[in-house]
């Protein structure tokens, strides 16, 4: 069964945006789901484009607050 | 997906505290994105990767004991500028946690989390006196020149 995890980097700066969220992705099995909150500017601009780069699938980028975004990714394979 | 992994590699001569953030962020930061990282402490940057990380009297000799004690560890690296005796890091350390930017022992954590790969100076060790023991076990290897090239190859380098 994939499992649904949630990442909260709305208050964390560069490079810990992306620092924890690749720590969180390593814990996790393949095509498990992580659900990230971050905000628009750097973060919003460079995690999705990491992840896709590291062959994980971005499934949905929503705005759910003002300048709160809510990224789904599925986990690929190592 | 590129096969062949993006290296950074960085030497870390200066042991100052703002320096030593920098070497960090960039090698945390890349880490995350996937690069191969590697870093190279040599001579003032042995305050990152030594083992006791207050004042201390290690390494070999008379000389290289008060020089090392001198020098410090983690716990006094000097801000380049404006150190004001040593008050300056602790209250940058106190803006960054405040700012909830990552103070630079979470940055070597996230680090050394993320495998960046850690190496010594050959060199720099039998100035100071310094035995492999007396550094942080994730140092893997101590090295010179020719290693450090052959490791640095076909990626990055910034000295810092």
């Amino acid at each position: 069964m994939n499992k649904i995890y949630s990442l909260d980097i709305t208050k964390e700066h560069c490079p810990i945006t992306f620092v924890k969220t690749k720590l969180m992705l390593e814990k996790l099995e393949k095509g498990d789901i992580l659900e990230i909150l971050l905000t628009e500017g750097e973060p919003l601009d460079n995690v999705p484009k990491t992840l896709t780069e590291q062959g994980h699938k971005v499934l949905e980028i929503k705005n759910i607050d003002k300048n709160i975004f809510k990224i789904v990714v599925e986990k690929a394979g190592n | 997906m590129n096969n062949q992994k993006k290296k950074l590699s960085i030497i870390a001569f200066s042991g100052d505290f703002d320096k030593l953030v920098a070497v960090f962020t960039l090698a945390s930061g890349a880490a995350a994105v996937n690069y191969e990282v590697n870093l190279f402490f040599t001579f003032w940057g042995f305050n990152a990767i030594k083992l006791k990380q207050n004042r201390s009297f290690i390494g070999k000799g008379i000389l290289a004991r008060v020089f090392n004690f001198l020098m410090g560890g983690l716990k006094n690296v000097p801000l380049s500028r404006l150190n004001f005796f040593g008050i300056s890091p602790k209250l940058m350390t106190y803006l960054m946690k405040k700012r909830n930017v990552a103070p630079l022992d979470k940055l070597i954590e996230y680090s050394i989390d993320l495998g960046v790969k850690f190496y010594a100076c050959e060199m720099s060790m039998v100035i100071l006196g310094i035995r492999k023991e007396d550094l942080i076990p994730e140092v893997k290897e101590v090295l010179g020149v020719a290693k450090f090239l052959e490791y640095s190859e076909g990626g990055q380098v910034l000295f810092i």
